[in-house]
């Protein structure tokens, strides 16, 4: 497993390392377009702003008041005995729903378990390796108008929950 | 539906603590993470700029189009409904490059462009088996740098924030697979019917 490890840390140096060396050899004007780019970064940061004060409100109200805890308490024998941690189940239910309300999921879950907790690598990975599939399909079936879905929705929410599974038994492997 | 799940998560919660007795924990939680929520966003700028920037770069300096090219053969195979210079191939693949790269404000209008051209080629409104190919492709995901979870690692102190990068590719490849092969068998279950 050392080897996933070695490609997680090499990976987006050598990315940046062809990604600059290719835009030199070209003559393209690598600093100004890296600013220009930059400044999409500003916009996107700050439209997350709102999502993630609304979901990590709602989750912080849900935690304090000790129904979540309770909630877990009661379906984590079941959990634990799949191999799932109940702490995840959250996160798996709206991942498939909304793309930054599941963001804010996993900041909450990172902030309160630590980023290198096997919940928080768990999130992560979760997070990183599903789409948002209600909201792909809404977009895009919506914005040509297409009306019969047909099989779409079905293959989008299965494959997600292989995803989840997939995502259980690789961190568990590889970090576990 | 997140609006349902949203109002759910709150309306619980503080019914629970009325009878539970912890109103006190929830009203401090309340302003403690809407201020962690906004922290948390202007800590993510940082590499969010850095990382929108070396993109920027790389699409002018034409590496999305060079991974297009190679992507090529692959895809075409992935699609037997689309003639293979038919413009909605170009706009299938810009879209699966950009999403690659974790670019998803770059590639949902390269996608609504695919559809167009694919919405065409069928002529109806009834989606077609291309454009469920593709969105079940667009949905698996295709990330293989996850620029914002790495950011969230990096502002809540982690050792190593990029360590998922690797579990990510390979989950992010499995649920690919996976959305790929449903959609096979979908799509051969409803023809037979017919």
């Amino acid at each position: 497993m050392g080897i996933i490890t070695a490609i997680s840390t090499w990976l987006i140096p050598c990315f940046l390392l062809i990604v600059l060396l290719t835009a030199t050899w070209k003559r393209i004007p690598a600093y100004e377009l890296f600013v220009e780019g930059g400044k999409e970064g500003v916009k996107m940061a700050f439209s997350l702003l709102p999502f993630l004060v609304g979901m990590l409100v709602a989750i912080s109200i849900l935690r304090s008041s000790g129904v979540l805890e309770a909630f877990i308490h009661f379906i984590s024998p079941l959990l634990t005995f799949i191999g799932v941690p109940p702490d995840i189940v959250p996160l798996a239910l709206v991942r498939p729903i909304s793309g930054n309300a599941a963001l804010g999921v996993t900041s909450e879950l990172i902030a309160t378990h630590g980023p290198d907790s096997f919940i928080g690598r768990l999130a992560s990975t979760m997070q990183g390796s599903t789409d948002t599939t209600l909201y792909i399909l809404t977009v895009y079936f919506g914005a040509v108008g297409i009306k019969k879905m047909r099989y779409a929705v079905k293959v989008g929410l299965l494959a997600d929950l292989v995803g989840i599974i997939a995502s259980i038994i690789i961190v568990t492997l590889v970090f576990g | 539906m997140v609006n349902l799940i949203w109002a759910f998560m709150a309306i619980v919660g503080i019914v629970y603590a009325m009878f539970n007795g912890t109103m006190d924990e929830v009203n401090k939680a309340l302003f403690e993470s809407a201020d962690e929520a906004v922290k948390l966003s202007i800590g993510l700028i940082s590499i969010l700029v850095f990382w929108l920037g070396i993109m920027k770069i790389a699409e002018e300096a034409g590496i999305l189009k060079v991974l297009a090219k190679l992507m090529r053969p692959i895809v075409v195979k992935i699609f037997p409904e689309i003639p293979k210079d038919h413009p909605a191939m170009g706009y299938i693949l810009s879209n699966f490059t950009a999403n690659m790269f974790g670019l998803g404000n770059a590639a949902t209008p390269l996608g609504i462009k695919a559809m167009e051209q694919m919405k065409e080629l069928s002529g109806t409104d009834t989606a077609s088996r291309s454009m469920i190919t593709f969105l079940a492709i667009n949905t698996a995901g295709l990330t293989i740098i996850p620029s914002t979870i790495i950011a969230i690692r990096m502002q809540y102190d982690s050792v190593s924030p990029t360590e998922i990068v690797g579990t990510t590719i390979i989950a992010t490849g499995i649920s690919l697979i996976s959305a790929l092969l449903l959609d096979r068998f979908f799509y051969y279950r409803s023809i037979r019917r017919k």
